[in-house]
């Protein structure tokens, strides 16, 4: 399988890109590790005209303390993440879900801002930063902005990201964390999550992210509310799939992903301590 | 576009498309077929090489993304006549049947044992997750690693 034709730009600044895309508008597409996009375009899913390469920006490619969060490049690759000991103790469910993505092929090459920036429900870190409660950082023409993951997601594939913003750093708030869980159910191992959910307790709050529950990758907000007003964990996994809107697909029915959300996001939350 | 990547110690330069995959470069414009090409979706590993030292499915990168890049292909294990220790124990441990997967799954592993040099048999299993063999040898692939680390290779490549 060969994608269509494209022209190709490696872009050697985040400006440069946010240049390129400019001038392009929504032909082009950005290119990170491309373990989402290449296989789209060599199944002719996504043909774009250009492809503005960032896969070089160095610059982008970090894991920081930045006081009261935790600073990551969007072109930090998975395993920087799952071998990050500043996330080990500071993000310990993101360092956790970083070393499930793919397989270790994919994770030398896929980056945290592309997984985010592609906004497939199915994939596994976009759950994380909403369990988290994360904040994506754009930069475009008219200088960078802040965008709450909650407000990330807009449709199937679709961001809050405008065709010329380049997504450049995600901030993970520091939490005190008193327990959390990565539950991704799967028949087979490198397979995508039939239905993922990560969850944290925090003495700031809980989050629970859920995967492959509906067109975009989803808050639990159901459950989040429950456990704000005292639930157990077996209480607040009844709400598991409140503001969902679960796909059939040939691996499992509605039916199926709704039990499996509900089993999933107890076990889960069991899991980080919650009785 | 005009690219060049050292792959196995030799500088190639070549004027490619920049729809070109990796994996067909390699085997198409460098002729070497060690690297197979089995599902063609980042699945099953056949394609497997080695970019800057890390295992990479060559099927999911564009080789205008290896320009400049230092490539190990399988081609490039062993030592003249002498075969790379990872080699040498697939061998010894009959580490494959029809040898389909082999070149990926010899990548793939030579690439886990630098990242984790004394691996337990599940970490062997789960840092090959990324490479099916469809005659389901995973048993004497599995011994294969094992048997790789048990002689100290874990740094060499």
């Amino acid at each position: 399988m060969i994608p269509a034709a494209f022209d190709y730009v490696r872009a050697e600044s985040a400006d440069e890109a946010i240049a390129l895309l400019t001038e392009h508008g929504d032909e082009a597409k950005l290119l990170a590790g491309g373990h989402s996009l290449l296989p789209l375009m060599k199944l002719r899913l996504a043909s774009p005209t250009v492809l503005v390469d960032v896969g070089r920006l160095d610059d982008l490619r970090f894991i920081r303390d930045a006081g009261d969060h935790i600073s990551i490049g969007a072109l930090t690759r998975h395993r920087d993440l799952e071998i990050s000991e500043l996330l080990g103790a500071t993000a310990p469910l993101l360092k956790h879900a970083a070393g499930h993505v793919g397989d270790p092929q994919v994770r030398h090459r896929g980056t945290i801002g592309g997984s985010l920036a592609h906004a497939d429900p199915a994939s596994d870190l976009p759950a994380v930063v909403l369990a988290l409660g994360g904040t994506l950082v754009a930069k475009g023409p008219n200088g960078q902005r802040e965008i709450p993951i909650g407000e990330f997601y807009t449709g199937f594939l679709e961001s809050a990201l405008e065709p010329d913003e380049l997504l450049t750093e995600i901030r993970i708030p520091k939490l005190t964390t008193l327990g959390w869980s990565f539950q991704k159910f799967n028949r087979r191992a490198q397979d995508w999550a039939i239905v993922g959910v990560a969850t944290v307790r925090a003495e700031e709050g809980s989050g629970v992210g859920l995967v492959n529950m509906g067109s975009t990758p989803l808050s639990a907000a159901g459950v989040v509310e429950a456990l704000r007003s005292g639930a157990s964990a077996a209480e607040a996994a009844d709400r598991a799939v409140e503001g969902t809107e679960a796909q059939h697909d040939n691996n499992a029915t509605v039916e199926y992903r709704e039990h499996l959300a509900r089993v999933l996001v107890r076990r889960a939350l069991e899991e980080s301590g919650l009785a | 576009m005009k690219i060049t990547m050292t792959v196995n110690g030799v500088a190639h330069t070549n004027e490619v498309e920049p729809r070109t995959l990796l994996a067909h470069h390699i085997r198409e414009a460098l002729d070497l077929t060690g690297t197979n090409i089995g599902c063609d979706t980042s699945s099953c590993g056949a394609c497997t090489i080695h970019v800057d030292g890390q295992s990479v499915k060559s099927c999911t990168m564009l080789a205008v993304q290896a320009d400049g890049c230092d490539i190990t292909t399988i081609e490039g294990l062993a030592d003249g006549d002498t075969l790379h220790p990872m080699q040498r124990c697939f061998q010894q441990n009959h580490g494959l049947q029809c040898g389909y997967c082999t070149p990926g799954m010899v990548m793939a592993a030579v690439s886990l044992l630098e990242e984790n040099p004394d691996p337990t048999e599940r970490e062997v299993r789960l840092g090959l997750e990324g490479n099916l063999c469809r005659c389901t040898g995973y048993h004497n692939i599995v011994a294969s690693v094992l048997a790789c680390a048990a002689e100290g290779n874990g740094a060499t490549s």
